[in-house]
C-alpha cells in the first residue's frame, strides 16, 4: 500500500470515528457512475465527511475542487490535495460570479470540465462559500453550466447534517458528534429550463433532504 | 465441588464456553424459526430478536477479548464503548459553540484519564476524579467561552453525559480489576454476574409489563413502566443472583441482595434514559437510523452504566476495601 492510499484510509477512519460519517442513500444507490454530487456547505469538514461516507471504491474516482492559491501554498497542503484527494485545482476568479470573465483569464470551470471529460466524478458546493444560516445560500451558476455541458452526468443532491457542531468556525479540533450525509434522487436539467429556475430547483432538492436526514 | 478444584483460568474459560454455547444454541433456534411462515408483525418481532441476538454476540465477543487480552486491552475496549456512547449522547443534546472546548475536554482528556486511573488500579482517585475535579473544571471552561445563554442547562447536560457514559461505564472494567480477598483475577465473573442480572431484570420487567397490563406510573415517559412490573424485574434479578452465587465471592443471601440492587439500578436507569430520549425527541432509536445515525449503543449500555457504579461500590463496601 502506498503512502497516499494509507493516508486516505486513515483519514476516512478518523472521520468515521469522530462523526460516524453515515451515508444514507435515499434517492439513488451508491453506484460507480459518473456523477456530480452537490451539497450544502457549512464547514471545512464537509468535503472529508462526504468523501468518507462514500464506499471505498467510489472515493477513488470522486474528486473535490480546491482553490489553487490556498491548497498549493505549502508542500503538505499540496501533497494532501494532489495525492490523497486527487483534487481539481481552480484559480479563484476575480470577477463576480455570473458575469463574464476577462478574455485572458482562464475560465474557472475549465478544469472541472476537463475532469468530467476524463470520466471522473466531482463534489461541488454550489453556495460558493460556507454558510452560517440555517438555509443554504442561493446557488451559483457553475452547476448550471456543468449540467448544460454534460447532460449525461448524473447530478446528485446531498444534505450534510450536523457538521457545523463538529467544528464551529475558528476551532481546529473536531468534537465527536454523529453526522449524516443524505443522498437524494438525481436532478436533471430540463429542456429550455432557465438558469435561475434550475439552480433554485437544485437548491430545493438539497433542502428537501433535510427532514429525512 | 468439582468446579472449585479447577484453576482460575480454567474456570473463566469454562464460563465463556458456557456463554458461547448458550448463544450458539439460541442462534440455531432463531435460525430454525426463520424458515417458518410469519405474518408481518411476527416478522418484525423476529427481526427484533435477530438484532438483539447480534448485539449480545458482539457484546460477548468484546467481553471475551477484554478478558483474554488483559487489563490494557479491556480498558481500551470499554473506553471505546464509552467514547461512542458519549458521542451519541452529545449528538442528542443541543450544544452551542461555547461548549466546544468543554466537549473537547470531556472526550479527549476526561475520558482517557478516567480509564488510565482504572487501568492503574487507583480506585480512590478514579472514584473522585469525575464527581470532584471534572465537576469543577467543566463549568469553568464553559464560562470562559463567554456565552451565558442557558449556561446551567448546557453545563448540566455535559456533566450528566460524562457521568453516565464515562463514569458509569468505567466501573465495568474496574470490576474486572478489583482484587477481592480470596477472589483474585476473577473479576470477569463479577462483570458477567452484573450483566446477566441486569439483563434478567430488564427482560423480566418487559415480559411482566406485557402480561400484567398495570397502569403506567409515568405515562408521558414510559407506557410500560409500572411498579409491579418493576418489582417482578427486581425479584427475577435477585433470583438469578442467588442461582449464580457460586460464580461470585458472595454468600447466597448477599448474592440475592446484590442481584436485586443491580437489577433495580439497571431498570431505573433504563427508565431515566427513556425520559432523556423523550426530551431529545426520539421515540425509539433501536435499530432505526432516525437520529443522525444514532444506532442505539447508548440504549444498550445505559442500564449497565447506571448499575455498574452501584454494584461496584456495594461490593467494595461489603468487603470493606
Amino acid at each position: 500500500m502506498k503512502l497516499p492510499e494509507f493516508a486516505g484510509l486513515t483519514l476516512a477512519f478518523i472521520a468515521r470515528v469522530i462523526t460516524g460519517a453515515q451515508g444514507h442513500w435515499y434517492g439513488c444507490p451508491p453506484k460507480a457512475e459518473q456523477r456530480i454530487y452537490f451539497a450544502n456547505h457549512q464547514s471545512h469538514f464537509d468535503w472529508v465527511l462526504l468523501w468518507a461516507s462514500l464506499p471505498r471504491d467510489l472515493r477513488a474516482v470522486t474528486r473535490p475542487i480546491a482553490a489553487r492559491d490556498y491548497w498549493t501554498a505549502s508542500p503538505f497542503k499540496h501533497w494532501i490535495t494532489r495525492e490523497v484527494f486527487n483534487a481539481v485545482y481552480v484559480s479563484r476568479s476575480r470577477s463576480p460570479e455570473g458575469q463574464s470573465c476577462d478574455k485572458d483569464d482562464e475560465d474557472p470551470l475549465e478544469p472541472l470540465m476537463e475532469a468530467l471529460r476524463h470520466g471522473d466524478s466531482l463534489v461541488i458546493f454550489p453556495e460558493g462559500t460556507r454558510g452560517h444560516a440555517a438555509d443554504p445560500a442561493p446557488f451559483k451558476s457553475g452547476l448550471y453550466a456543468l449540467a448544460q455541458a454534460f447532460p449525461e452526468v448524473q447530478l446528485i443532491p446531498a444534505w450534510i447534517d450536523n457538521v457545523q457542531r463538529v467544528m464551529p468556525k475558528g476551532e481546529v479540533v473536531p468534537v465527536p458528534i454523529l453526522c449524516t450525509v443524505t443522498f437524494g434522487a438525481p436532478v436533471a436539467l430540463r429542456p429550455d429550463e432557465e438558469r435561475r429556475a434550475f439552480l433554485d430547483r437544485a437548491r430545493d432538492a438539497v433542502m428537501a433532504l433535510r427532514p429525512v436526514a | 465441588m468439582e468446579l472449585r478444584s479447577l484453576s482460575v483460568t480454567q474456570q473463566v474459560g469454562l464460563l465463556f464456553l458456557a456463554l458461547f454455547g448458550l448463544l450458539a444454541l439460541a442462534t440455531l433456534a432463531v435460525f430454525a424459526r426463520s424458515f417458518r411462515d410469519m405474518s408481518d408483525t411476527q416478522l418484525a418481532g423476529h427481526e427484533g430478536i435477530v438484532r438483539e441476538l447480534r448485539a449480545i454476540w458482539t457484546g460477548s465477543v468484546v467481553f471475551w477479548i477484554a478478558w483474554a487480552a488483559g487489563p490494557f486491552v479491556s480498558n481500551l475496549l470499554f473506553g471505546l464503548v464509552s467514547f461512542f456512547a458519549l458521542r451519541e449522547f452529545v449528538t442528542l443534546t443541543n450544544t452551542r459553540r461555547g461548549d466546544h472546548r468543554s466537549l473537547l475536554v470531556a472526550f479527549f482528556l476526561v475520558l482517557p484519564v478516567q480509564y488510565v486511573l482504572v487501568g492503574t488500579r487507583q480506585f480512590n482517585a478514579f472514584t473522585v476524579f469525575i464527581p470532584v475535579y471534572v465537576f469543577f473544571a467543566i463549568p469553568v471552561i464553559s464560562a470562559l467561552a463567554n456565552d451565558p445563554f442557558r449556561f446551567l442547562e448546557r453545563t448540566a447536560k455535559i456533566q450528566w453525559g460524562i457521568t453516565v457514559c464515562v463514569y458509569g461505564m468505567s466501573h465495568a472494567p474496574a470490576l474486572l480489576l478489583l482484587d477481592l480477598p480470596q477472589w483474585k483475577e476473577r473479576g470477569a465473573f463479577l462483570v458477567l454476574y452484573l450483566v446477566v442480572v441486569v439483563a434478567t431484570a430488564q427482560l423480566a420487567q418487559e415480559a411482566a409489563s406485557k402480561r400484567l397490563r398495570r397502569r403506567p406510573v409515568a405515562r408521558a415517559i414510559s407506557r410500560s413502566f409500572s411498579w409491579r412490573a418493576w418489582a417482578v424485574g427486581i425479584a427475577s434479578a435477585g433470583l438469578v443472583g442467588v442461582l449464580l452465587y457460586w460464580t461470585t465471592p458472595f454468600k447466597p443471601l448477599p448474592a440475592l441482595a446484590m442481584g436485586a440492587a443491580a437489577g433495580a439500578a439497571g431498570t431505573l436507569g433504563e427508565f431515566v434514559m427513556r425520559a432523556f430520549k423523550r426530551d431529545a425527541g426520539v421515540r425509539d432509536w433501536r435499530g432505526r437510523l432516525s437520529v443522525t445515525g444514532a444506532v442505539g449503543l447508548l440504549d444498550r449500555v445505559a442500564p449497565l452504566c447506571f448499575a455498574a457504579p452501584v454494584f461496584f461500590h456495594s461490593v467494595r463496601w461489603y468487603f470493606g476495601i
